[in-house]
């Protein structure tokens, strides 16, 4: 039988790729993209396996809501990536230092 | 035992198209590989019995999400060795936090503590379950509020993804009002003198 820390392992060893590859890929803001994306897979995998062996629904609809927003959220990291190639003609991290933070 | 290889290999393949993301040098490749991992983690779904999540991670992300991050990859000229450099230097550091977190969360998440004798193993529901019809009663009753409002962040993204990317070309042949209000007298009135000479 599969307990719940089954799938709560897997989403930790999801979590951790991603804090790694963040990590990693400072430099490609794309990356760092997908990486976000690939944490809240993660923490979604959570949310579902709790809602399954509590037998309840509401995890699923946190889940539902974390899809929204995630999806929301990639749609304006992109638009501001393509905005700032458009004007640096880079997508460096290192080359954002207008603000000299 | 028949559940169980299938959530071994879907979890193996999880893991391992998740480490290729953060590895790979192509970022292409790291989009189709964070496909892969969605397309395995909706499988582990389905063996959660979340039908609707795992049909609507993989429409919403594979199908809308992903294209997006493909678009942009590829259209971006993107300049993938300068970018990787440092990539050697990082990773030592990164793989001690991955450990470290790991070792972690491990100690919290293990089976001591959420194994088969702590949480015990969830009732398969009867075969006319219907997740969907679940999902839609408690999202439409008790959740319909943040439903409302998950609404309009969409729009909210949409209007600022359009706002951000938007090239300002003028098309009309409207007068710009600025110029207009900031024009000063020297700009249009000339005065010149004439000799008040009596002609001939």
């Amino acid at each position: 039988m599969l307990a719940l820390s089954n799938f709560l392992t897997v989403g930790a060893i999801l979590f951790c790729l991603s804090v790694a590859g963040i990590i990693i890929n400072r430099k490609n803001v794309i990356i760092l993209l997908m990486c976000i994306e690939l944490m809240l897979l993660a923490v979604n995998m959570n949310f579902v396996a709790f809602s399954h062996f509590n037998g309840s629904v509401d995890g699923q609809i946190f889940v539902f809501f974390i899809l929204t927003v995630a999806a929301a959220e990639a749609a304006i990291g992109l638009a501001i990536l393509v905005v700032l190639f458009r004007n640096r003609n880079s997508i460096n991290v290192e080359d954002l230092d207008l603000m000299k933070g | 035992m028949f559940e169980q290889a299938i959530f071994y290999i879907f979890a193996a393949m999880l893991i391992f198209s998740a480490a290729m993301v953060i590895t790979v040098r192509n970022p292409v490749h790291a989009a189709l590989f964070l496909v892969l991992s969605f397309f395995t983690s909706a499988g582990l779904w389905l063996l959660l019995e979340a039908e609707f999540l795992a049909i609507a991670l993989v429409l919403v992300y594979v199908g809308a999400v992903m294209v997006l991050f493909l678009f942009v990859v590829m259209m971006l000229d993107i300049n993938i060795a300068e970018l990787r450099e440092g990539f050697a230097r990082y990773f030592p550091i990164a793989a001690l936090v991955a450990i470290v977190m790991m070792y972690s969360l491990g100690t919290i998440v293990g089976p001591e503590n959420f194994g088969l004798d702590q949480v015990a193993a969830a009732q398969g529901h009867a075969a006319d379950y219907n997740n969907t019809h679940e999902l839609g009663m408690a999202l439409f009753t008790r959740y319909i509020w943040p439903f409302e409002i998950a609404a309009v962040i969409l729009l909210v993204a949409i209007i600022a993804a359009i706002a951000l990317t938007l090239r300002a070309t003028r098309q009309t042949k409207a007068p710009n009002v600025d110029h207009q209000i900031a024009v000063r007298r020297e700009d249009r009135v000339r005065l010149i003198k004439v000799d008040s000479e009596p002609l001939d």
